[in-house]
């Protein structure tokens, strides 16, 4: 097997804060293939952001810890980096899409100048250096892929200015820019329009088909990840908990908690009301000792308790964190 | 009045809790705290009490400080340490009466303008609170207190005048915010009269921001009232007010510095402590992000 | 840029009214609590019908709207009245002595922008540091001291401890004044050429400077740290840090512009401040400006020079308030959208 594009191993982020310490990631496995795309699915505040932001060195410095693991791009560990890989890494070969395009822009300076400045920079890692009418050029080449109107016109206005589907595009144009093999979208869409979300959805997969490259769509919609990627991880309070291609794991969820989650869809045709997933998310100043599932699982055994399920292999590249699949 | 509720209390230890945590807030409360002692319960405290007032002695004047008088006697022969101490009460005092003035009719117009926004009447308050605010505070003082005999009690009644409309036009924001916020909306659908909407309603929702002003507002009360006293406008001599002991010091500097700087040194103390506990205030009633 | 303009005039026109209340403030707080000002003017020895008279010519005996009416009229002639202590007209000595006010208070305008400024981003940047919390510190002691105690101090240190200092004036009795073309010395020795003028005049500005400016670079230089603080933990800077773009070009240009509006906001206010406190800082050093104009005026019930002032502060705060705000909406976009949507 190839090397993969991105691997994380054993991934561990804590937070220093007043009270304590946050343990929000404690082990997390995950890996892309070239040209592939991969779903992470996940409820709220279960770590999938963090992972991104840790891939991408932007956890805040001042609170986030990384005690261990290893976040490999290309064989080459990126929190081991000097500045200067990092930076070509960051310029040239992954990208993240956040998830609120508002807050993404900065509202005080025009788009055009923005992405201007992501596209400069970017060659420039490249080696070429690009007059400004050539970035300009560039810009809205950009801004047509992404399917913007009169782009000219927009990269003359302030985020203010433009619809939250707009500033979407414009956040995409800007990964695109300094993205060559990975982009990861988090949760694109989810503070605008379903339509709207569905428009962009759309955009992603064909853009990242077109210019085959790898992404990482974060989502807590089951519904937008499965038509999209070709492989499907589950996240649950700092872990991943399943990986499948997507089919398998829609048609055939094994852990308990992918289980609910797919059973609290609620379906148009019949069904009655959908049902949820009894408990919270587990506190990440005292978690669980062992599988941090462990408190609201229908299913839980006593080695549950104690100990962090690995992944356990079921067949046909389904794996499975879950000591109920423990051969 | 309800005695206070269980709910209350956890509120009240809660925000105890979190306004110890730091270190600044707690040293401000204390420096205040001592102030107030110290103002009050001067003639009990001060070491020479009589020399708060008119009192001469010209064989212990201009006395460097030593054992006998821990700032030095002034030109006079008094205690300057004493002094100060009367002087805090001054200030406190000062500060008391102009936000016992000036707080309630400031916001009640406030609330008013805010409320009845775009009517007739809050134009009118509105406009009124602008010309007041069209010049720095501390030139309006000036000015009103130049035109009166100077006094503490003029000086007092003259910064009373020109404070009223800072308040005001907070509340006026905070209420002209809330206007629209569907709690309102929702209370005057249900027939509240205009009082429970602006006593019960909005009010509550301004104590905050209003209850912070005015603990800084003591600082800034008391730095316009010791620079009325030095120029001249304000407390007259003998009267001990940290201001004009300054401005009769400043006459013998540099060589008897003590006269001049100890009152200097005194009203920074005085208004870094309120200046401290207002932050404290405001970051105890500021929302926390995780 | 339609809208623009419009709201530009209804911000004067707001303007106008207002210095026009004022100005009636001012006036009824002038003529209604002193005594007689007439009585005051000649002094208390003067003969009755003398009194009586310049009653009569300053209309002291007609209705307080009667002799606001004859006191506006004068006035948008530019005729202010009758200083009792220069017995000049209170209009020209305000022009003779304005510029020297508005040296000092530019001067120290600016020390306070590029202080407060860089303070303020650096502490923000090392947030949490040794340095952010010198600047912590110190901040919280500029911000309670008064600015005339800042002055007596150092007046005293600099002035007579160590002598380094001038304590008076605004140049060395000695110097020659450079011809006169703005009124400020340190412009008017540049286009002089004479550079000796130049550094004297500006070394008188130092203290009295620094004195009026410690207070707002505290207050400045702590807003602009919590602004940068927060924006630092903004998306938008997270993203521009993981598109690549090199740090200084994060932090002068897109951390610096957005941080700024807090500060900028607030400078209105703090100018006033400025304004506020020359009148006695100019006092403790002796400088000839317009504010120690007034206070002398206001110490001696000059009654005609202390109206002229205040409606001079209120027109030259009422023109700060207005480029502060234009500046405002220059870097917050966001402000000029609002504006154009009304």
């Amino acid at each position: 097997m190839s090397t993969p594009l991105l691997e994380i191993k054993d991934l561990h982020v804590y937070f220093k804060v007043y009270e304590g310490i946050l343990k929000v990631l404690s082990g997390v496995d995950f890996r892309v293939e070239k040209k592939k795309k991969v779903g992470l699915i996940g409820e709220t505040g279960c770590g999938k952001t963090t992972t991104m932001k840790a891939i991408m060195r932007i956890l805040p410095a001042l609170s986030a810890r990384i005690p261990k693991g290893k976040i490999l791009f290309e064989g080459k560990d990126i929190l081991e980096m000097n500045s200067r890989d990092l930076q070509k890494v960051r310029r040239r070969n992954i990208s993240i899409v956040f998830q609120d395009p508002t807050a993404a822009l900065n509202p005080v300076f025009k788009v055009g100048e923005q992405l201007a400045d992501v596209i400069k920079y970017s060659r420039k890692e490249g080696g070429t250096s690009l007059s400004e009418k050539e970035i300009k050029a560039e810009a809205v080449r950009l801004l047509k892929e992404v399917a913007l109107p009169d782009p000219e016109r927009i990269m003359e206005n302030y985020p203010v200015q433009l619809s939250g589907g707009m500033r979407q595009r414009i956040c995409i144009a800007m990964a695109l820019a300094s993205a060559n093999d990975l982009l990861i979208a988090d949760e694109p869409g989810t503070s605008l329009d379903v339509t709207i979300e569905d428009q962009i959805l759309r955009l992603l997969k064909r853009l990242v088909e077109e210019r085959d490259t790898s992404i990482v769509l974060i989502s807590h919609a089951l519904g937008a990840v499965r038509g999209l990627v070709d492989r499907v991880y589950v996240m649950y309070a700092g872990n991943m908990v399943e990986v499948s291609d997507t089919e398998d794991l829609f048609s055939d969820p094994l852990h308990p908690y992918a289980r609910g989650l797919l059973r609290a869809v609620p379906k148009l045709t019949g069904g009655g009301i959908a049902e949820g997933i009894r408990g919270r998310i587990p506190d990440y100043l005292n978690p669980p000792e062992g599988c941090r599932f462990f408190p609201r699982c229908d299913y839980a055994m006593p080695i549950c308790e104690k100990n962090q399920p690995p992944f356990f292999n079921h067949g046909n590249k389904h794996e499975v964190a879950c000591f109920l699949y423990q051969r | 009045m309800r005695s206070l509720s269980s709910r209350r209390w956890k509120a009240i230890r809660k925000g105890w809790y979190k306004f110890s945590k730091s270190p600044l807030s707690i040293i401000g409360l204390a420096v205040v705290l001592l102030v107030m002692f110290l103002a009050v319960f001067a003639n009990y405290v001060a070491p020479y009490p009589g020399h708060a007032e008119f009192f001469v002695d010209f064989a212990r004047a201009s006395e460097p400080p030593g054992w006998t008088n821990l700032c030095g006697t002034d030109e006079m022969g008094r205690d300057v340490l004493s002094r100060v101490f009367f002087g805090f009460r001054y200030s406190l005092m000062m500060a008391v009466v102009v936000l016992a003035l000036v707080v309630p009719p400031g916001v009640v117009l406030g609330l008013v303008a805010g409320y009845f926004r775009g009517m007739w009447r809050s134009t009118v308050i509105m406009r009124i609170t602008d010309i007041f605010i069209s010049v720095p505070a501390l030139i309006l003082a000036l000015s009103i207190c130049s035109v009166l005999t100077p006094s503490v009690f003029n000086a007092m009644m003259a910064v009373s005048l020109m404070w009223w409309p800072w308040y005001c036009r907070l509340v006026y924001g905070v209420t002209s915010s809330l206007r629209n916020e569907f709690f309102v909306q929702a209370a005057e659908v249900t027939g509240a009269g205009t009082f429970h909407m602006l006593f019960r309603e909005i009010l509550p929702n301004c104590l905050a921001t209003i209850l912070t002003k005015m603990t800084l507002d003591v600082g800034w009360v008391i730095l316009i009232g010791a620079s009325l006293s030095f120029v001249g406008l304000g407390a007259q001599p003998p009267t001990p007010d940290l201001g004009t002991m300054v401005a009769d010091g400043a006459k013998y500097l540099p060589d008897q510095w003590w006269i001049s700087i100890f009152p200097a040194v005194a009203i920074v103390f005085v208004i870094l402590g309120f200046n401290l506990l207002g932050d404290g205030v405001r970051d105890l009633f500021a929302t926390e992000e995780i | 840029m339609n809208p623009f303009p419009i709201s530009l005039m209804r911000r004067l026109g707001l303007t106008i009214l207002v210095l026009l209340g004022l100005s009636i403030l001012i006036f009824t707080i002038a003529r209604v609590l002193p005594g007689d000002p007439a009585l005051m003017a000649l002094g208390p020895r003067a003969p009755d019908w003398a009194v009586q008279r310049l009653r009569e010519q300053l209309h002291l005996n007609d209705p307080l709207y009667v002799q606001y009416y004859y006191w506006l009229r004068d006035a948008l002639q530019g005729n202010l009245g009758e200083s009792l202590v220069t017995r000049r007209n209170v209009a020209s000595d305000i022009m003779e002595f304005f510029p020297a006010t508005l040296e000092l208070v530019l001067f120290a305008a600016i020390i306070d922008v590029v202080f407060a400024i860089s303070l303020g981003v650096l502490a923000g940047r090392y947030a949490n540091t040794w340095f952010d919390n010198l600047v912590r510190v110190v901040s919280y002691i500029g911000v309670a001291v008064p600015a005339f105690v800042f002055a007596i101090i150092f007046l005293l240190i600099f002035g007579y401890f160590l002598d380094i200092m001038p304590t008076a004036g605004r140049l060395t009795p000695g110097i020659a004044y450079p011809p006169t073309i703005t009124g400020l010395l340190t412009v008017d020795a540049l286009f002089a050429g004479r550079l000796d003028v130049l550094g004297d005049a500006l070394w008188h500005l130092v203290l009295p400077g620094v004195a009026l400016a410690l207070g707002c670079i505290a207050q400045e230089a702590r807003i602009t740290r919590s602004s940068v603080v927060e924006n630092l933990n903004k998306d938008y800077i997270l993203s521009a840090t993981s598109h690549g773009i090199p740090e200084r070009t994060i932090m002068l240009k897109y951390l610096l512009k957005p941080s700024l509006i807090p500060t900028v906001s607030i400078m209105a206010l703090d100018i006033a401040s400025l304004i506020a406190m020359s009148f006695l800082v100019e006092l403790i050093f002796n400088w000839p400006g317009f504010s120690r104009y007034g206070i002398v005026a206001m110490l001696r019930k000059d009654l005609n020079a202390i109206v002229g002032v205040v409606m001079m502060v209120g027109l030259v705060y009422a023109l700060v308030n207005i480029l502060v705000d234009a500046l405002v909406a220059y870097l917050d976009p966001r402000i000029r959208m609002a504006e154009r949507a009304k």
